[in-house]
C-alpha cells in the first residue's frame, strides 16, 4: 500500500468510529425526543391525578401510577435488607472458599436471567405454592428477586471501597466485628449502597414481563387498597395502551404521556442516584 | 443470609424442573422437537419448539449482526479516540439507552420504527422480524459498548506507543494491536449482548407480529419464545399440560442464558493476557 492510501484507509476507519457513535446518539435522540415531544401535550396534573375514563380514551393515568409506587416499595422492602445482609455476609465473613466462588457466580448468573423467567417463577412460587394469589405482594417479591444480585453486588462494591484501617481502628478500640460493622463500615458504605439500590429500582419500576402475570391487571378505578389486590401499572399500561386497546389511534396521545411518565420516573431516579453518587466522590476527595 | 441467592437460584431451577417433568407425564418429550407450536388446537395439540426457537435465534442473530459493529465501534471511539470531555458526556447518554424500560423501546418500534420499515420495503405493516431486531439491537448497545470499553482500556498504553514506534498510525495501531489486544473481553461482550437480547421480552413481544409460523424472510411475522410465555401464560388453566408446556420454554430460555453467562466469564476468563 502507498503512503497516501495508508492515510485514506486511516482516515475512512476513524470516521467510521465516528459514524457508528453518532448514529448510536442519532437513535438515542430520536426516541427521547419523540416521546418528550408528543407527550407533553397531554402532560398535566388532571392527567396525572385522574382516573382513565370512557374505556381508558381519556382521563388520566393515577391508578397506574400508584400501582407502580407501591409495588417499587414492595420491592424495595423485600430486596433492599435481604440484598444488603447478603453482601455484608460475602464480603465481612464469608472465608475465600469454593462455596463462596459458587455464591457469587450464581449472583453473577442472577442477574443475567431474562426477566420473563422471573415471571414464571413468581407464579410458580408466590401465585400458586404460596397462595399469594395474583396480588401486588406477588409482583413486588417477584421484581425484589430480579433486584437482588444487583443490589448484592452494587452493595459489595461499596463495602470494599471502606478502608480495611476503618475495620481495624474500630477493633483495636474494643469493638467486636459486628459492632465495627454496624458503626463504622455500613454507615461509610451508605451513599454506595443507596446509589445502587435506587438504580436497581429504577430498573424494576420499568419491567413488565415479571409482573404480567403475578398480579397486574389492565383496568382498575383505584389503586391496589390491600397487599393481596391487583394492581395497574405504567409500563403495563404503556404496553396495553400501545398494543391491546380497541381503538389505538384513538388513544396513541395517551401512550405517549404515559411513556413520558414513565421514562420521567425513572430518569428523575437516575438523576437521584447520581447527585448521591457525586455529592459522595466530591467528599471522598477532600 | 448470603446463602440465599443460591437457593433463590436452585429454587427456580427446580420449580422449573419440576414444572417441566409435570410437562412430559402428558406429553412425550419427542413431540417438543418438532417444529409447530399450537398447543391450544383441538384434537391434536403439538408442542413443537423448533419454530419458537429458531424465531428467537434469527431475530437475536441479526439484532447482533447490526449491535456488534456498532457497539465495538462506539467503544473503540470512546477509549481510543473521544478526548476525556466528550467521553464523560457520551457515557451516560448511553446508560441513559440502558435504562430506557423494555416497553418504552417496544412503543417506538410501534410508531417510528415499524411504519418506517413498511415504508421503505413496501409492506402493509412493519411487525416483522426485522423491526424486532433492530430494537433488540440497540438494547444490548450498552451492555456490548461498555463491556468492551473496558477490554480496551485495560489494554497497556505501552502496547499503542509500541506500534506508533514502529511507523503504524493510529487506524493500524487500533486495528492490529489494541482489538487484538482486548479480543476475548470484546467476545465476552458480545456473548453478553447476545444474552440480553435473547432473553427479552416485551419489545419483541410488542413488535414482531407474533404469528406461529417458521419465517422465511425477515419481513415474516415471527414469535420467539419469550413472547410465547408472555402471551400464553396469562391464558392457560394452571394445571394444564399446556401450562407445564410453557415451563419447557422457560427452561429453555434458563438454560441458554446460564450456558452464555459461562460461555462470556470463561472466554474473558481462558484468553486473558495471553498475547
Amino acid at each position: 500500500m502507498s503512503i497516501a492510501n495508508k492515510k485514506i484507509t486511516a482516515f475512512l476507519g476513524l470516521q467510521s468510529l465516528v459514524l457508528c457513535t453518532l448514529i448510536v446518539l442519532a437513535f438515542i435522540f430520536m426516541v427521547l425526543f419523540d416521546i418528550f415531544y408528543k407527550g407533553i401535550g397531554v402532560l398535566s396534573w388532571d392527567f396525572i391525578f385522574n382516573i382513565p375514563r370512557k374505556g381508558m380514551t381519556e382521563g388520566g393515568i393515577y391508578p397506574a401510577l400508584a400501582g407502580t409506587v407501591m409495588v417499587t416499595i414492595i420491592t424495595a422492602v423485600f430486596s433492599i435488607p435481604v440484598g444488603v445482609a447478603a453482601a455484608v455476609y460475602l464480603n465481612e465473613y464469608a472465608k475465600e472458599n469454593m462455596l463462596t466462588k459458587i455464591l457469587r457466580a450464581s449472583i453473577r448468573n442472577l442477574a443475567g436471567v431474562p426477566s420473563i423467567i422471573y415471571g414464571l417463577f413468581g407464579v410458580a412460587l408466590f401465585v400458586e405454592a404460596l397462595h399469594l394469589g395474583s396480588s401486588v405482594v406477588s409482583s413486588g417479591l417477584t421484581l425484589g428477586l430480579m433486584t437482588l444480585p444487583y443490589i448484592i453486588t452494587s452493595t459489595e462494591e461499596a463495602l470494599r471501597s471502606v478502608p480495611h484501617s476503618h475495620r481495624e481502628g474500630a477493633l483495636a478500640l474494643g469493638a467486636t466485628k459486628w459492632e465495627a460493622i454496624k458503626t463504622i463500615v455500613l454507615p461509610s458504605a451508605i451513599p454506595g449502597i443507596t446509589t445502587g439500590s435506587i438504580l436497581g429500582l429504577s430498573r424494576a419500576a420499568g419491567e413488565t414481563a415479571p409482573i404480567l402475570f403475578t398480579g397486574v391487571t389492565f383496568y382498575l378505578r383505584f389503586p391496589p387498597d390491600t397487599l393481596n389486590s391487583e394492581f395497574m401499572a405504567l409500563p403495563y399500561h404503556l404496553y396495553i395502551l400501545a398494543t391491546q386497546h380497541h381503538a389505538i389511534e384513538q388513544v396513541r396521545p395517551l401512550a405517549y404521556g404515559t411513556a413520558l411518565v414513565l421514562l420521567l420516573l425513572i430518569i428523575i431516579l437516575n438523576i437521584i442516584a447520581f447527585i448521591i453518587r457525586k455529592k459522595y466522590t466530591k467528599e471522598l476527595v477532600k | 443470609m448470603g446463602y440465599f441467592t443460591i437457593i433463590v437460584l436452585l429454587g427456580i431451577l427446580y420449580l422449573l424442573f419440576s414444572n417441566t417433568l409435570k410437562a412430559f407425564v402428558s406429553i412425550p418429550a419427542s413431540s417438543f422437537f418438532n417444529i409447530y407450536w399450537n398447543p391450544s388446537a383441538h384434537g391434536e395439540p403439538s408442542y413443537g419448539l423448533l419454530q419458537l426457537l429458531w424465531s428467537s435465534v434469527l431475530v437475536t442473530v441479526v439484532a447482533m449482526a447490526i449491535a456488534i459493529p456498532l457497539g465495538v465501534g462506539v467503544a473503540v471511539f470512546l477509549s481510543e479516540i473521544a478526548s476525556r470531555r466528550l467521553r464523560g458526556i457520551i457515557k451516560p447518554i448511553i446508560e441513559i439507552l440502558a435504562g430506557v424500560p423494555s416497553v418504552a423501546i417496544g412503543f417506538i418500534g410501534i410508531v417510528l420504527i415499524g411504519p418506517f420499515i413498511a415504508k421503505t420495503f413496501g409492506l402493509s405493516n412493519g411487525f416483522n422480524a426485522l423491526n424486532g431486531a433492530i430494537l433488540l439491537a440497540f438494547m444490548s448497545l450498552p451492555t456490548i459498548v461498555s463491556v468492551s470499553e473496558d477490554a480496551l482500556r485495560s489494554v497497556p498504553q505501552s502496547f499503542r506507543e509500541a506500534s506508533y514506534a514502529l511507523g503504524g498510525n493510529k487506524w493500524v495501531s487500533i486495528l492490529k494491536v489494541v482489538l487484538p489486544a482486548a479480543g476475548s473481553g470484546i467476545i465476552a461482550a458480545c456473548i453478553l449482548g447476545f444474552g440480553r437480547a435473547i432473553g427479552e421480552t416485551m419489545t419483541v413481544l410488542m413488535v414482531t407480529g407474533n404469528a406461529t409460523a417458521m419465517p422465511d424472510s425477515l419481513f415474516d411475522p415471527v414469535r420467539t419464545l419469550t413472547a410465547t410465555i408472555a402471551i400464553e401464560l396469562g391464558e392457560v388453566p394452571f394445571d394444564s399440560p399446556h401450562y407445564y408446556a410453557l415451563f419447557v420454554l422457560g427452561l429453555l430460555l434458563f438454560i441458554i442464558s446460564l450456558f452464555i453467562n459461562f460461555l462470556s466469564e470463561w472466554v474473558a476468563s481462558k484468553f486473558r493476557y495471553k498475547i
